[in-house]
């Protein structure tokens, strides 16, 4: 494969759709899908087919606005449709070339117009079970570039100069990542794609890898390269089978295009790729505890040093980077690290995708740059809390995070605005919490998360979790003392500093922050005995009641 | 061994000490005598830094480190025993004590477990912790030892020990969190395992956990130390 040979490819598919005067998109993530947007594309190519319309209709990815699914896109006219049911598709049909369908239009253009798309832009344009789409969006140019015209230093380079850091949560360059694994020694070097999401409402990863599979792919064949690795594993959840199932086709067909395997682009270049299941262990996000997990072994986290950059999966230089990570990568390569840099705030480059869920009322995935302010994401791309409430707190970084009170909504996006204030950019859940959500019981719930996804090993995190979350029962349904709380505060700070991995060490944030914020909730509960909230069950009026 | 061996000096607890590169802190602590506190760390076996008794603070860094796997850096500055480690080591021994049924006085390890010896070190009077009180078995199946879940502190010495030296791995531990427990094989019966006998497990095990069944009483001290020596055994061979 060489870039003739992909614009050929290119040439070919857009040659074939020209051939139609209209194209419905219509989207097949996990979300619309459980509204039958199967059954609903089916009902499309029908109509359209009986009516003699030249259209095609395509099945592609998450379109990101997930509350109002199924989501169906006409173009070239670009008209979204929104909550589109299977007998309303011989209206569309019949609409084509003509006035769209009023009742079924979706006018949420702020909505759209506020978001950057880099790692999402091919989301909801291609059929992500098509490798041709993406080669047409010009899919495989920076693999093709970076073995043909660069040389793998200035690959990490251009990495480097993007100031891109890493997606996962942590923030850690990725051009200092991967300049480490570089230099590294080894026989063998590995390169790990993390797409172990595990956060609860966070579906960033699993949206990118159900809409543009082959994007990921291409970022990690590129850092193989210039890390020298040959061998490459995607590590997803098993609670994904959508994903794993589109990432397995589109693995065959870049082996089939040349794209993966050996020689890659008449190069010296060999890289393949395997794909990895997870078992639904939250800990296994965490890198040593991955690697433990691909090898076999029993998924616990491992003392750092040694760094998987030095010793990681068998005990060769490992590189390991988050699915949204690698996503970026292709872009970078292709428009350079000078354009990425120019994107978002002066710490933190580029754009981030975060999953809006929760009290809010476009529910869904949106892609936007580093360093908008947290209340344009919340009040103009996410619609605002629905139903008259009023917006309390929102949570970022799921049971690792913090939750930000009004009064901070006005800081810009960053990670180290976001751990400033005591939560953490993560790898982009944000829960919006209104007035009927009590802070104690959020605090409770993820530290539950917590209890039950801690591995056990170390035990500030194993018991410690257990203990504090005895405590939050307590407080939260009444019973707690200022004892108990004076006791959860102490716990928190054990635990923070006294874990092995990242799971122990971030495992008291939430507590952290809604005591920092929102003490006054806590101090109602043990003082007054009483949720302000109402929505934590007190002890004492459970056992009257009863 | 090579000669061209590299040599760090570092300072711990203001002494100044030297160290071969690649050594741990506990190591060299221990050569100079200086105690660190350790639990799941023994001689002769691989370390896991799952106890995070041993953490111990560097001069510049944030975060503590486990003495036990951390090794030493030239001009190291190493505290082994500022009031911020001696309380998280006393939160940690009292989330031991509060985790499952430990009750000294009705233990046949009393007088001889590293987890009381260590409460008694670190001055730990009283558990402020709610105690957890979990129903937990106790497996007699083997005819010469006990295992009692109740007095596990999950070390997972025994399943190292039985790994790496006895390399039967019959131990090792199942479950997440707060409910992980050591089993023996697929979760059999002790009895009923491919296990050898050899009872290294019970020698190595900190607690009254693993018992030997004639010791009944209290009266069980434990010998760890013919590992570092079965270890010296190996290698001479």
């Amino acid at each position: 494969m060489n870039s003739e040979e992909l614009e050929q490819i290119a040439e070919t598919v857009r040659l074939e759709n020209a051939k139609f005067d209209h194209q419905i998109n219509v989207c097949m993530g996990t979300g619309c899908l459980s509204q039958h947007s199967d059954k609903l594309k089916d009902a499309l190519s029908h109509a359209v087919a009986g009516q003699g319309k030249k259209c095609l209709v395509r099945r592609t990815g998450c379109m990101g606005l997930c509350a109002a699914g199924p989501l169906v896109l006409v173009d070239p006219e670009e008209t979204l449709y929104q909550h589109v049911k299977a007998e309303n598709a011989e209206a569309i049909a019949q609409s084509l070339g003509g006035e769209p369908v009023e009742a079924l239009q979706c006018s949420l253009r702020e909505h759209f117009d506020q978001q950057v798309h880099i790692v999402l832009e091919n989301s909801g344009h291609i059929d992500p079970e098509r490798i041709d789409d993406y080669i047409a969006r010009d899919g495989y140019k920076a693999l093709v570039k970076a073995l043909t015209e660069m040389t793998p230093n200035e690959v990490i380079q251009q990495i480097t100069e993007s100031g891109l850091r890493g997606r996962g949560g942590g923030g850690y360059p990725t051009g200092l990542k991967w300049s480490t694994v570089a230099k590294a020694v080894g026989d063998m070097k590995y390169v790990i794609c993390n797409g172990d999401e595990g956060d609860p409402g966070a579906f960033m990863d699993r949206s990118v890898l159900e809409s543009d599979p082959q994007r990921v792919l291409e970022g990690m064949a590129i850092a193989a390269n210039a890390v020298g690795a040959s061998k490459g594993y995607v590590y997803v959840r098993a609670e994904y089978p959508l994903a794993v199932s589109r990432l397995t086709l589109c693995l065959r067909d870049a082996r089939r295009r040349g794209l993966l395997g050996n020689g890659i682009c008449g190069t010296q270049f060999d890289f393949d790729v395997e794909i990895r299941l997870g078992a639904g262990a939250f800990v296994c996000g965490e890198e040593t505890a991955l690697i433990a997990s691909i090898e076999g072994k029993r998924g616990t986290p491992k003392p750092r040093p040694p760094y998987p950059a030095s010793s990681g999966l068998w005990g060769r230089p490992t590189l390991i980077n988050n699915v949204e990570t690698f996503a970026n990568i292709a872009p970078i390569l292709r428009k350079g690290g000078k354009w990425f840099a120019s994107i978002g705030s002066e710490r933190s480059k580029g754009t981030k995708v975060f999953a809006l869920t929760g009290k809010i009322k476009n529910t869904g995935l949106v892609e936007v740059p580093m360093g908008i302010k947290l209340r344009e994401i919340i009040e103009v791309i996410g619609g605002g809390v629905p139903g008259g409430h009023k917006f309390k707190a929102v949570q970022t970084g799921g049971p690792s995070g913090g939750c930000i009170p009004e009064e901070l909504l006005d800081i810009g996006v960053s990670y180290d605005a976001l751990l400033k204030i005591g939560s953490i950019m993560g790898s982009g859940g944000m829960i919006v919490m209104d007035d009927t959500s009590c802070m104690v019981g959020v605090a409770l719930y993820f530290m539950e998360f917590c209890m039950t996804e801690s591995c056990g090993k170390c035990i500030p995190c194993r018991a410690g979790t257990a203990q504090m979350y005895t405590l939050l029962t307590r407080i939260s349904n009444g019973t707690g003392t200022m004892d108990d709380l004076e006791l959860l505060e102490l716990l928190c700070t054990t635990v923070k500093e006294a874990s092995l991995c990242g799971l122990g060490q971030t495992a008291p944030n939430p507590v952290l922050s809604t005591l920092k914020y929102f003490r006054h909730e806590y101090m109602e509960h043990i003082v007054h005995k009483r949720c302000p909230a109402g929505a934590c069950v007190m002890k004492a009026a459970e056992e009257a009641l009863a | 061994m090579s000669t061209d061996v590299e040599v760090k000096t570092l300072l711990i607890d203001e002494k100044e000490v030297s160290a071969r590169a690649g050594q741990t802190i506990l190591e060299v602590a221990r050569e100079n005598g200086i105690r660190i506190p350790t639990l799941c760390h023994l001689d002769g076996l691989s370390d896991v830094g799952a106890c995070r008794m041993c953490l111990v603070e560097i001069k510049g860094s944030p975060k503590l480190l486990p003495a036990c796997v951390a090794t030493v850096q030239e001009g190291m500055e190493v505290s082994t025993a500022t009031e911020r480690l001696r309380t998280h080591r006393r939160m940690i021994l009292e989330l031991l004590f509060a985790e499952r049924n430990h009750i000294c006085s009705v233990c046949v390890a009393n007088g001889h477990c590293e987890l009381q010896s260590l409460a008694q070190e670190q001055g730990v009077t009283h558990v402020r912790l709610p105690y957890r009180n979990p129903e937990l078995g106790v497996d007699a199946s083997n005819e010469r030892f006990t295992l009692d879940h109740n007095r596990c502190i999950l070390c997972t010495r025994c399943v190292r020990v039985c790994a790496e030296i006895e390399g039967a791995h019959v131990w090792d531990v199942m479950g997440r969190g707060i409910n992980s427990m050591v089993i023996s094989d697929l979760h059999e019966e002790w009895g009923a395992s491919s296990c050898t006998r050899c009872g290294k497990c019970v020698q190595v095990c900190p607690t009254g956990a693993l018992f030997d069944k004639t010791k009944v009483g209290s009266d069980h001290p434990k010998y760890p130390d013919f590992l570092p020596y079965l270890n010296l055994m190996r290698e001479a061979r």
